[in-house]
């Protein structure tokens, strides 16, 4: 199997080279791009914060193991190869030679033991848990060999090595310190493609080329400037006198996205999410009386037209999920229940159940106009089938406070799925990460042992196969159960000048995109 | 009283008062939900129990609140205004950085308003009730009932979309690395937007006040004298009318200059200023205590500071107003 998964790997990229090489013209060197970072990062060390700003720039200062392509394949970064040992409980990476940090000192073994068994261990809140759990050692076998020996098998390990989930930290520098109270956290040393020159706060952070890259003749660009505009519609108005070069995803309006793709030399692309594939629902808070109804649930989902919020709220953008998992990743499964927009069989639903007239509490999610839109328009489906309904509006922090202490009736969230259903995914189902204090756990409280055994099941089942089946199952359970509303697979477009050439060609587009990007 | 007694106690007053003010800043950034663990966490998108308890240790918020308290009292006592631990650096070299982009926009607007708004009050004044009054008084109308952001957005898209004449964001062209003169002019091609934008409600304010205030000076006895003496209406207008009618002006001005540093929140956000009011409205979202109740606390004495200074121009202006305190 070990052999077999390699070569397919090698193949894959060996294709994709070739077939990349057949389509584009040679890169050009040179150039500045001008990018928009929304909101300012509030640092640029990745190992300690993984904002979606601060993935976007710190992202191409430093290096993971792996990259993924837009299929989610992983491919080499720093680690050149990797073999999985047949009983799939040892991993190998053999890492790429001739690798420097930006300070000159050479990168090691030495440097992934620290940061995948020290660092990330004690402050990386994703890899934390799968280090805790799943992994027995993590050995420098010789200065470009690591090994990972798990617990037991644990397929979605190799989907953990992405930039923002394990970046590589340099242990010269923080080894024996007080990670979070280091100097060099503002003035991050990585690995990567392009180097931290200067950061302007409130204006810009200005990133130079890596002269000494490993991968001879990348990058191909000079500068990138990460311009920080706080106003979407100055952001659009920057792009279109020319001040920017990339608006990335989710940085204008929805109602500006297709005015601007429309300008001259204009491109706009929804990939370089797959990674991510962000998920939005509404979740019921069970614990609340009627909510924790299965018929009342159902009542709901059949009672919000989910495509007029696709078309018209979301400006067409995006899809209809059908359950957990979202379409774009691995592990999908279409066999489930669906429910259609049906406001007399919601009607009948809601009746069944017993609801008695209470008044619901939804909760806006304060991430700009487009949600609140949303709200409103889900609130008016809800009071079209008889349900009651009272918006609650508060800011970010009120936002994640109230949901994180389970305030709430009804509650927007999006979450991303992380490349494997047992990373994005179960958190948000399981009994076991029922907490208060984090938004992103399960904070409806829904609790059903059949899912946690499977979810428990799917995550260490040795072959794809038959995780596989287990996810179908879980699947088609949730859609049933419907421990949340799911509303949309979303998608963030960047738009982007055309003559800006190979920016987004990896499942987390821009965030490590300006490795292989260039400018005609 | 003489003006050093006058100034020793109003500055005492002031000390006090700024005292009382810290005590209740840092007990209403307290009172809104949510604090800077959870949103750092909650923006990561991830988070476990073990995160915000190192975040909580790190911001001093495992601390009992008067402990807190305390400790951000003693630092002000000692001028230490505090570490930000989400941007990793003193609150003081924070403001600092953006202290200059602040007072050159702020500091730009109150000349332009002041300028511009007694001029135009003064001569709307002297034109009453002429074609010249009614097209001043239409036009300080719309400046003062025009939404600033409604001004800054229409701004950027007339000169800057449609007519290219001047940048729409930012404090210079990121990237030129221009020097001396060049840069000098690209930063006031910069600022001409939104030093107009934050401009115009002043100018309106003061247009409008100097008129009225030069009309009911201008009834006046002493203007009845003037007049009767054989003066011509230009120096009536301007050695004795308007001499008298500007003190409301001056105290309108102090309120704006106390406002010089924390002012211009909403217009340094639309054109992406990087001054103190985006500092302090970042630091509101991220609830980042440290660095707003730095902010709070630089503006209140900026207020404070500017109310002792105009009470010192009104001696100047009018030497009969008595200073009691």
């Amino acid at each position: 199997m070990t052999g077999l998964r390699l070569g397919l790997a090698l193949a894959a990229s060996v294709l994709a080279l070739g077939v990349a090489q057949a389509q584009t013209p040679t890169p050009k060197k040179g150039g500045t791009v001008h990018v928009v970072v929304q909101p300012e990062p509030p640092m640029l060390m990745q190992g300690l914060n993984q904002n979606g700003p601060t993935n976007m720039v710190a992202g191409n200062i430093y290096e993971s193991l792996l990259r993924y392509n837009e299929k989610l394949e992983p491919q080499p970064s720093l680690a050149k190869s990797w073999e999985i040992s047949p009983d799939a409980k040892v991993y190998t990476f053999k890492l790429q030679e001739g690798v420097t940090w930006h300070d000159g000192k050479p990168f090691t073994a030495d440097d992934v033991v620290f940061t995948l068994d020290k660092f990330l261990r004690e402050v990386h809140p994703r890899w934390r848990p799968i280090v805790n759990a799943q992994v027995e050692k993590i050995e420098k076998v010789d200065d470009l060999t690591v090994t990972i020996t798990l617990k037991q098998p644990f397929g979605p390990l190799i989907m953990t090595q992405e930039v923002a989930s394990a970046p590589m930290i340099p242990k010269h520098i923080y080894d024996g310190t007080d990670y979070r109270a280091n100097p060099a956290n503002n003035t991050p040393i990585g690995t990567g493609p392009f180097k931290l020159k200067e950061w302007k706060k409130g204006s810009y952070i200005h990133l130079v080329k890596n002269e000494n890259y490993w991968l001879k003749g990348k990058p191909n660009l000079d500068e990138i400037y990460w311009q920080i505009i706080p106003d979407a519609a100055a952001r659009a108005v920057a792009y279109e006198t020319g001040k920017v070069d990339v608006l990335t995803g989710g940085s204008v309006d929805v109602y500006d996205v297709a005015r601007l793709a429309k300008l001259p030399n204009t491109c706009m692309t929804t990939k370089g999410w797959e990674m991510f594939a962000p998920h939005a629902w509404l979740t019921p808070n069970v614990r609340n009386g009627i909510l924790g109804n299965k018929q009342f649930r159902q009542g709901l989902m059949y009672a919000i037209d989910r495509e007029f919020g696709r078309e018209v709220v979301w400006g067409g953008l995006g899809k209809l999920p059908t359950g957990p998992i979202s379409s774009k990743t691995k592990f999908y499964s279409s066999d489930v229940p669906l429910y259609a927009f049906d406001p007399k069989k919601a009607k009948e639903l809601i009746k069944a159940s017993g609801y008695k007239g209470e008044t619901i509490r939804l909760l806006n999610l304060p991430y700009g106009e487009t949600w609140t839109r949303w709200t409103e328009a889900i609130k008016q489906n809800l009071e079209d089938v008889g349900v009651k309904v009272q918006v609650e509006n508060t800011d970010v922090p009120g936002w994640t406070q109230k949901a994180s202490n389970w305030d709430f009736d009804l509650n927007f969230n999006f979450l991303y799925q992380l490349g494997d259903p047992a990373m994005g995914v179960a958190r948000s189902y399981i009994t076991s990460n029922i907490a208060k204090g984090n938004p992103f756990a399960n904070v409806g409280g829904y609790s059903n042992p059949e899912v946690d055994k499977l979810f428990a099941e799917a995550a260490i089942a040795p072959t794809d196969k038959e995780r596989q089946e287990l996810y179908t199952k879980v699947q088609k359970l949730l859609a049933d159960e419907l421990p949340v509303l799911w509303l949309l697979e979303m998608d963030f477009p960047t738009i982007y000048r055309c003559n800006v050439k190979n920016l987004v060609t990896t499942g987390i587009g821009v965030d490590d995109g300006f490795r292989d990007a260039w400018k005609e | 009283m003489n003006l050093a007694q006058f100034l020793a106690g109003r500055l005492a007053k002031g000390i006090v008062v700024l005292f009382a003010i810290a005590v209740l800043n840092f007990f209403l950034i307290r009172a809104a939900p949510g604090d800077p663990a959870q949103v750092l966490a909650g923006e990561a998108g991830a988070a476990d129990e073990q995160l915000l308890i190192q975040l909580r240790e790190r911001f001093g918020l495992d601390q009992p609140l008067l402990t807190q308290l305390w400790v951000y009292l003693k630092g002000y006592l000692t001028f230490d205004l505090g570490f930000s631990y989400r941007q990793q650096q003193t609150v003081l070299s924070l403001i600092l950085d953006r202290l200059p982009a602040t007072l050159l926009l702020t500091g730009a607007a109150f000349l332009v308003s002041l300028g511009l708004g007694v001029l135009m009050g003064a001569l709307a004044a002297r034109r009453a009730g002429r074609w010249q009054d009614s097209v001043i008084t239409t036009l300080a109308l719309v400046f003062y009932a025009t939404p600033l952001f409604w001004v800054a957005l229409m701004s950027q898209i007339v000169f800057s979309l449609k007519l290219g004449l001047v940048p729409n964001v930012g404090y210079e062209s990121i990237g030129a690395n221009y020097t001396g003169l060049a840069r000098a002019l690209d930063i006031a091609s910069h600022l001409v937007l939104p030093a107009l934008t934050l401009g115009l409600f002043f100018t309106a304010l003061y247009a409008r006040m100097m008129r009225a205030s030069m009309l009911e000076v201008a009834g006046a006895d002493f203007v009845k004298t003037a007049r009767a003496k054989g003066l011509s209406p230009g120096v009536i207008s301007r050695r004795h009318v308007a001499r008298n009618a500007i003190l409301p002006v001056v105290t309108l001005a102090g309120l704006q200059a106390g406002q010089l540093v924390g002012g211009a929140v909403l217009t340094e956000t639309v054109f992406a200023w990087p001054g103190i009011g985006r500092l302090m409205f970042d630091a509101l979202v991220q609830r980042d205590y440290s660095v707003l109740l730095g902010v709070f606390f630089i503006s209140s004495a900026m207020v404070v500071g500017f109310n002792i200074l105009t009470d010192i121009v009104y001696r100047l202006a009018d030497p009969r107003i008595e200073a009691v305190s």
